[in-house]
């Protein structure tokens, strides 16, 4: 389930890269100088990094690292 | 000429990292420790040296002069997709590949293909590609720190003379710090420019005459009000952008930078904090290169203007020399650089234009790479360590940097084309096309040599291909296509003024899914690699192969 969200989580984050409805207007200027298209898309990128971390948070590769300690372990230090 | 001399101690001061890294080195006649700093990057370099390293000219010149011909549609296009899509491959594929290096030793992609599909030659062909994939990127560097100099100088420094400078100062650190220099520079820079970009902003904004006044005027002129939309591009093209951070993985220089970490918790902060590090590089860049549409007291931007005018109401009756010309002229890549010199104090603007030649000097990356690609897959490979031993393979190593960085200087030379063309073009759509192969032999255990072979077979075609047809079909003027081949009504291979459009989609999107099916379906009709060599590679195989097996892998 949790996979599934996330899986979700990203696919809709790509999707919404897609903001055709802000293509032929530059209004409203956020602050008075922003286009919306720009300031969308600047909103994106911090949307981004929220998803990364509850990526990071909830999908982290962690086996990975434990393989790797495991075997430093076992090798009493480096592991090569 | 006070901006040029700040710049000229900023290198000084970057080549100084690079000696300093090469008597920190302990082991400095240790291929890993030359090629890798020693797999021992702590968190903090990892993320700027990683980021800095993704920020080239094209990058920060680039992506300003297209906003200014274009508008504010650039940040979309290439920021914040990358924002998105280089996090999330470094998430499930870098950490993959560190893993497998940890476990395994391996110092290049290639020397993973090779093993996890058991080939040899094969292997080199892919080699083979990416060097000449990568050399162009290379190339952006030098042609970047010539135009770099050349416009802070006031035109003092030339532009042949500003590039031999950032060649030789890239190629002294990385010849000297290998990875760890190079890590270090790359992170001091990167802070360089995170630091200064802001500022820039601020102090040009406030020059301008606030930035309200300078969109509500280009608002108001027919000429400029599209520029703070995205009318001057299709949602096709826009779409097909999304696939080019794919390339970021494939990059040699990044993949090999990615066995560079201590640990494998240090993705974890590159991984969140990438798309922060984006907006706050790429948004000043774009948004200035916006405005330097109101910048019409300054000669040189009132004539880029002039020539977009002329392109747009002549174009499409000029023969394909002289719009080839104009458009030349109406270039946007110095635009930054000349606001900087325009309405920045002198210090300031020596400080921006170093910062700027942080981003453009990102190309040490791309060089170390290929050097390590060179020693590892081709010399290491064909016995050269075996016979004359680790040191001489970096020595070996030391020499590739100073041949490769003077043919990519003699090469920028001669190099028509814009930093951004050059970079997206041949570069990038390139390996987000061999992006398949790190994924398939990561997440596909029925994958073979031979798909693999296939996809790369199929980028290197159609990397020259595109570049024959560009070559072939001159540019149309803006706003216009050349409708080349049509498929049941529809337009099938069409020259557009930026480059080629398939189905209206940009090469890179039919190269990415075609070298995807071949990875699929030659695959599918070959012959899967051993089941021990699988056993290495997958979690639950791994579990059922014997201890000695393993150790034994580990070993070799």
């Amino acid at each position: 389930m949790k996979k599934t969200l996330l899986v979700v989580a990203v696919v809709a984050l790509y999707v919404l890269h897609q903001d055709f409805w802000n293509w032929r207007t530059a209004y409203p200027l956020v602050f008075g100088f922003i286009p919306i298209g720009l300031f969308y898309q600047a909103c994106f990128s911090v949307a981004s990094a929220l998803l990364m971390w509850l990526l990071v948070t909830f999908a982290w590769p962690g086996h990975l690292e434990r393989e790797i300690e495991a075997q430093e372990r076992e090798e009493g230090g480096d592991a090569r | 000429m006070i901006p040029a001399i700040v710049v000229f101690v900023y290198l000084a001061i970057v080549l100084y990292i690079g000696v300093f890294a090469f008597r920190r080195a302990k082991n400095r006649e240790e291929a890993e420790d030359y090629f890798l700093a020693g797999r021992s990057l702590g968190p903090v370099v990892f993320l700027l040296s990683l980021f800095g390293t993704n920020m080239t000219a094209f990058a920060i010149l680039g992506s300003s002069g297209h906003a200014f011909n274009n508008g504010i549609v650039t940040y979309g296009l290439m920021a914040s997709s990358s924002g998105l899509v280089i996090p999330l491959t470094l998430l499930f594929i870098g950490t993959r590949v560190w893993a497998l290096g940890k476990r395994y030793g391996f110092m290049t992609p290639v020397q993973m293909f090779r093993d996890r599909w058991e080939c040899g030659h094969i292997g080199t062909v892919i080699t083979v590609v990416q060097t000449a994939l990568l050399v162009p990127y290379i190339i952006i560097g030098v042609i970047g720190g010539g135009t770099t100099l050349n416009v802070i100088s006031g035109g003092r420094v030339p532009y042949w003379f500003g590039g031999a400078i950032v060649a030789l100062v890239v190629m002294g650190y990385v010849f000297f710090g290998g990875m760890r220099g190079t890590s270090y520079v790359n992170t001091f820079q990167t802070i360089l420019f995170m630091l200064f970009g802001t500022l820039a902003v601020i102090i040009i904004g406030s020059s301008m005459g606030g930035f309200r006044s300078a969109i509500s005027a280009l608002q108001a002129s027919p000429a400029t009000s599209a520029l703070l939309t995205r009318e001057r591009v299709s949602p096709l093209y826009f779409f097909s952008y999304t696939f080019i951070p794919l390339s970021s993985i494939a990059f040699p220089h990044i993949a090999i930078f990615c066995l560079t970490a201590r640990k494998m918790a240090q993705f974890k902060k590159t991984v969140i904090l990438y798309p922060l590090c984006i907006l706050a590089v790429w948004l000043p860049c774009v948004f200035l290169g916006v405005m330097a549409n109101r910048v019409t007291d300054s000669p040189e931007i009132h004539h880029k203007i002039e020539a977009r005018r002329t392109l747009a109401a002549q174009g499409k009756q000029m023969p394909p020399e002289q719009r080839d010309e104009v458009r030349d002229e109406a270039n946007g890549d110095d635009v930054l650089l000349i606001m900087l010199n325009r309405y920045a104090p002198l210090w300031l603007a020596g400080i921006l234009g170093a910062g700027i030649m942080a981003a453009v000097m990102a190309s040490d990356s791309q060089i170390l790479a290929l050097s390590t690609m060179f020693t590892e897959d081709i010399f290491a490979y064909y016995g050269g360590r075996r016979r004359f031993g680790e040191r001489v393979q970096v020595q070996t190593g030391r020499l590739f940097i100073v041949i490769i960085t003077i043919i990519a200087y003699a090469v920028a030379l001669r190099a028509p084309a814009t930093i951004f063309e050059l970079a997206i073009q041949y570069a990038f759509s390139g390996f987000a096309a061999l992006s398949p192969l790190l994924v398939a032999a990561l997440f596909w255990r029925r994958s073979t040599k031979w798909g693999a072979l296939a996809a790369t077979l199929w980028t290197a075609l159609a990397v020259i291909w595109v570049a024959v047809f560009q070559s072939h079909v001159p540019a149309p003027a803006p706003g216009q296509t050349t409708v080349c081949a049509t498929l049941f009504g529809f337009e099938a291979l069409a020259r557009t003024p930026g480059g080629t459009a398939i189905f209206g989609f940009m090469p890179v999107v039919p190269m990415v899914v075609v070298s995807a099916l071949l990875m699929i379906f030659v695959s599918l009709a070959t012959r899967k690699p051993q089941e021990t060599t699988l056993a290495r590679y997958f979690p639950r195989e791994r579990a059922a192969l014997p201890a000695d097996e393993e150790r034994a892998a580990r070993a070799a």
